[in-house]
């Protein structure tokens, strides 16, 4: 995160937030750039939701400020508001009303003039591909179309900040293509935060990523670099006719073979030695006939496993030690521990190491 | 915003069917009720004629009509109440709203006066009925004029108060019951105290609608209706603010 770029959209700074006695929310601080889209990862109940309510002013945070566009939404709410598209969970649709007047009624509700508004309405349908439906009564419309004005309504007034949470819940895997394609349009002019579990869905839209668990941002980093980082030294590598397991294991650098299915295999290595070509060379020899050999790449939710699991790791030696609260250079030193944790550290289960193989 | 956000009311009341047969099955009991007041007039008529100082058709068949519509807008007025908040709550459409560049004030008037509107064109067919006796005979104007203000008032605070029993819950048919229950203790509260300066008669809005029916125009009438709904107004105002500190 920098500060060096004037044009931030979108800026909250240590937010906490309870209900009851109990705390959601702990010191969350955001920042987000104009045409930045950024992805809110994290677990069901790690606050995500919350957090969202709070920076669209459906809650008021307990302590701590947010400025949209540089305006303060506790003291200037109305002004702040007008800079803000918010899809909630669950579409805010009136069902009885049909979608041409739902949707110049969310316009106007955001201040638009009426000829204003209706530019923007055929504007926004052919964007999100409403055309056919305008006059439908969203009541009778699929999942997938109500989820679509839904997104409608948080953009006709083309906002600075929008504001989706879990966009593509429910839908079918053409329209969650369309819906992250039509993000990333958005990410062009306006900033964008998503909300998501859906690790893909951050992999393909996110320029950046937080990391939210119990009500802590525990990282953030570019959702590349994030890539990056959870990289996994090893290959999978399929051969016609295997040796032992005790062969493979033998070649030079080697750490680990898992045997996958009889033919398929997991090899992780040194990240400095890279035993395939060592590999190559003994199949050609001893006729193992190989059919393929693939690198491993980590996807987001070993990452993510990785360091949920570091910070709980941390959580409990803190708990075990003294009972404090847990320091604010959190996320960056917990940064540097899975980075220096990661090339020795085995990825979790075969299951979703074979997920990652299959990965284009 | 008001007027929008009225609007979108008015729009989403007349797109339901119930709304439709609601307004016709009301009609129908309205006008059956007048045809009836009409028919007993007629028939105690020639011995109306022998008083010394009868009273009139206006008095006769117009007063009693305008106080069952009273009693029916008591009744009426929670089922239409109930949707406003707490069915925008239970459809999630509220965080709409909340999101929306928009004051509890905006919120509350918006809804009160949508709503107000409906019930000025529901009841419109009353006086259009009874304005239709005076074809026939003269009509006192006044007592017209003094039942359609209070009718107005009283549904203003039956809408007002279940404005803010909406506002407590996200299930409608708990706040139509909450607010049936309230506007009806009440009145029954008001009905049933008998001691003259009993304090239920003073906080019940369908007593203070007796003198409009009789034609008598209170200064002190009015401003119970406007404090009444005023209270319940700002009451919701200050839930919705509430809504956002509370979730």
């Amino acid at each position: 995160m920098s500060n060096t770029i004037p044009d931030i959209t979108l800026c909250a700074r240590n937010l906490t937030r309870g209900f009851g006695n109990k705390q959601i929310i702990h010191d969350v601080s955001l920042e987000l750039k104009r045409g930045e889209v950024l992805g809110l990862l994290g677990h069901n109940g790690a606050g995500k939701t919350t957090t969202l309510q709070m920076l669209t002013g459906c809650l008021l945070p307990d302590s701590g400020a947010i400025e949209i566009c540089g305006i303060d939404l506790a003291r200037q709410p109305v002004s702040a508001k007008t800079h803000i598209g918010y899809l909630p969970e669950t579409p805010p649709l009136y069902r009885e009303l049909s979608v041409n007047d739902y949707l110049i009624f969310a316009a106007r509700l955001r201040g638009m003039q009426p000829a204003a508004a209706n530019e923007a309405l055929a504007q926004t349908m052919q964007r999100c591909g409403l055309e056919a439906v305008g006059k439908k009564i969203i009541g009778t419309l699929s999942k997938g179309y109500q989820q679509r004005v839904g997104i409608a309504q948080a953009i006709i007034h083309s906002p600075s900040v929008v504001v989706l949470d879990e966009p593509t819940v429910g839908l079918d895997p053409t329209q969650i293509r369309d819906i992250r394609t039509l993000i990333r349009e958005l990410g062009d002019s306006s900033s964008v935060i998503l909300s998501t579990h859906l690790l893909g869905e951050v992999e393909s839209v996110c320029d950046r990523v937080e990391i939210m668990q119990a009500g802590k941002l525990i990282y953030s980093d570019t959702s590349e670099r994030m890539q990056q980082f959870g990289c996994v030294a090893g290959f999978i590598v399929s051969l016609r006719n295997p040796p032992p397991l005790s062969e493979l294991e033998n070649i030079a650098g080697v750490c680990n073979v898992e045997q996958l299915s009889a033919r398929q295999f997991r090899v992780t290595h040194v990240p400095d030695e890279n035993p395939s070509g060592a590999l190559l060379a003994l199949a050609a020899q001893h006729g193992w006939q190989l059919e393929q050999l693939t690198p491993l790449h980590a996807t987001l939710e070993e990452v993510f496993v990785k360091i949920t699991d570091t910070e709980k790791m941390r959580a409990d030696m803190q708990d075990n030690q003294k009972p404090v609260r847990p320091d604010p250079s959190t996320s960056s030193g917990l940064k540097a521990m899975v980075e220096g944790c990661v090339p020795t550290e085995t990825v979790h289960a075969s299951t979703s190491s074979a997920r990652t193989e299959e990965k284009p | 915003m008001i007027r929008l956000l009225a609007m979108r009311e008015l729009r989403s009341l007349f797109s339901m069917p119930s709304t439709w047969f609601m307004l016709a099955g009301l009609q129908f009991i309205f006008a059956w009720f007048f045809l009836a007041r009409l028919e007993a007039f007629l028939e105690i008529q020639p011995q109306l004629a022998q008083l010394a100082n009868p009273p009139g058709v206006t008095a006769t068949v117009a007063a009693p009509v305008f106080n069952t519509v009273a009693l029916l807008l008591m009744m009426l007025v929670p089922m239409f109440t109930m949707r406003l908040i707490a069915e925008e709550r239970r459809s999630h459409t509220f965080a709409l709203l909340l999101s929306a560049p928009l004051s509890g004030r905006h919120i509350v008037l918006g809804k009160f006066l949508g709503l107000m509107v409906f019930l000025v064109v529901l009841v419109a067919s009353v006086p259009l009925m009874l304005y239709t006796m005076a074809l026939g005979t003269d009509l006192d104007h006044g007592l017209l004029l003094s039942n359609m203000l209070g009718l107005l008032l009283l549904a203003a605070s039956y809408v007002a108060l279940g404005l803010y029993v909406s506002a407590l819950t996200t299930q409608p048919v708990i706040a139509a019951i909450g607010a049936l229950a309230a506007s009806v203790g009440l009145w029954l509260a008001d009905i049933g105290a008998s001691a003259e300066d009993s304090p239920w008669h003073v906080i019940s809005p369908f007593n203070h609608f007796q003198n409009f029916n009789a034609g008598l125009l209170d200064s002190g009438d009015v401003a119970f209706f406007v404090l009444f709904s005023m209270f319940f107004l700002l009451l919701t105002m200050r839930r919705i603010h509430n809504n956002r500190i509370y979730g």
